[in-house]
């Protein structure tokens, strides 16, 4: 059998999906729909609290977590949906930009909050 | 030799529910994936200074943003839901000679989700 990156992609994947499941939902929750609807305090999001939190080094790494692998979750499943809607003969190409995309946004992922 | 690939319509997953089910499930991961874009963009401006930033979360308040939200939420919940259920069919659990019933692998899924979830509102509403 050929050798196959597959495994390292689905391995991505599958973490991004645990991730997604469980942490996603309260993030779109918290910040697009509570917060803008005045459901918790006004002050949650103010410039200065969000710095404070995000100056520990596992905030950081947390939010890192959080926006990489469910990147590497979508791309695998928008690369093979494409596929599925019958972009079959572009498989090659669909794999090279998905996961690009998920690899570029992980490198400016580590840079904006490496410069935080 | 090449494999015949036989000629399907672009619009199959209209043709019944559960393949419909399966697309919405799939596209979830595009709303998902926005959404943190966004968050990274406030990040972003987050390390541009305050100005950058009040600028940013104000646009959160927009009616645009919100039903935005809305949906990407929804769609997130259908990840998170559909998820949960296919742990038992990628994890075989066995207990001596019985196989551990579905239902309780996927309930401590539900568990560790709503904990997490109050972890990361307890840290951000300030706690």
């Amino acid at each position: 059998m050929a050798k196959s990156n597959e495994p390292i992609w689905w391995s991505l994947f599958s973490a991004g999906g645990v991730i997604a499941a469980f942490l996603v939902p309260i993030h779109i929750f918290l910040t697009g729909i509570a917060w803008p609807l005045g459901w918790v305090a006004g002050d949650t999001l103010d410039y200065a609290k969000m710095q404070a939190l995000l100056s520990h080094p596992i905030a950081r790494l947390y939010c890192f977590v959080l926006i990489s692998l469910p990147l590497f979750h979508w791309a695998h499943r928008f690369r093979f949906t494409l596929v599925d809607l019958g972009l079959r003969g572009v498989n090659t190409l669909l794999a090279v930009l998905c996961y690009g995309a998920a690899i570029v946004g992980t490198v400016v992922t580590a840079r904006v909050l490496w410069t935080l | 030799m090449k494999p015949y690939v036989r000629p399907m319509s672009g619009a199959w997953w209209l043709h019944r529910g559960s393949y419909l089910l399966f697309m919405l499930r799939e596209i979830s991961s595009v709303f998902i994936g926005v959404y943190l874009v966004m968050f990274l963009v406030m990040l972003n401006r987050l390390s541009q200074g305050p100005a950058a930033y009040d600028e940013f979360i104000a646009g959160l308040k927009s009616p645009l943003a919100i039903l935005f939200h809305l949906v990407a939420l929804a769609f997130a919940l259908l990840h998170t839901l559909t998820w949960f259920h296919l742990t038992p069919k990628a994890m075989a659990v066995w207990s001596g000679e019985e196989r551990v019933p579905a239902a309780l692998i996927i309930a401590p899924n539900y568990v560790a989700w709503v904990v997490l979830s109050g972890v990361v509102a307890w840290f951000v509403l300030g706690g």
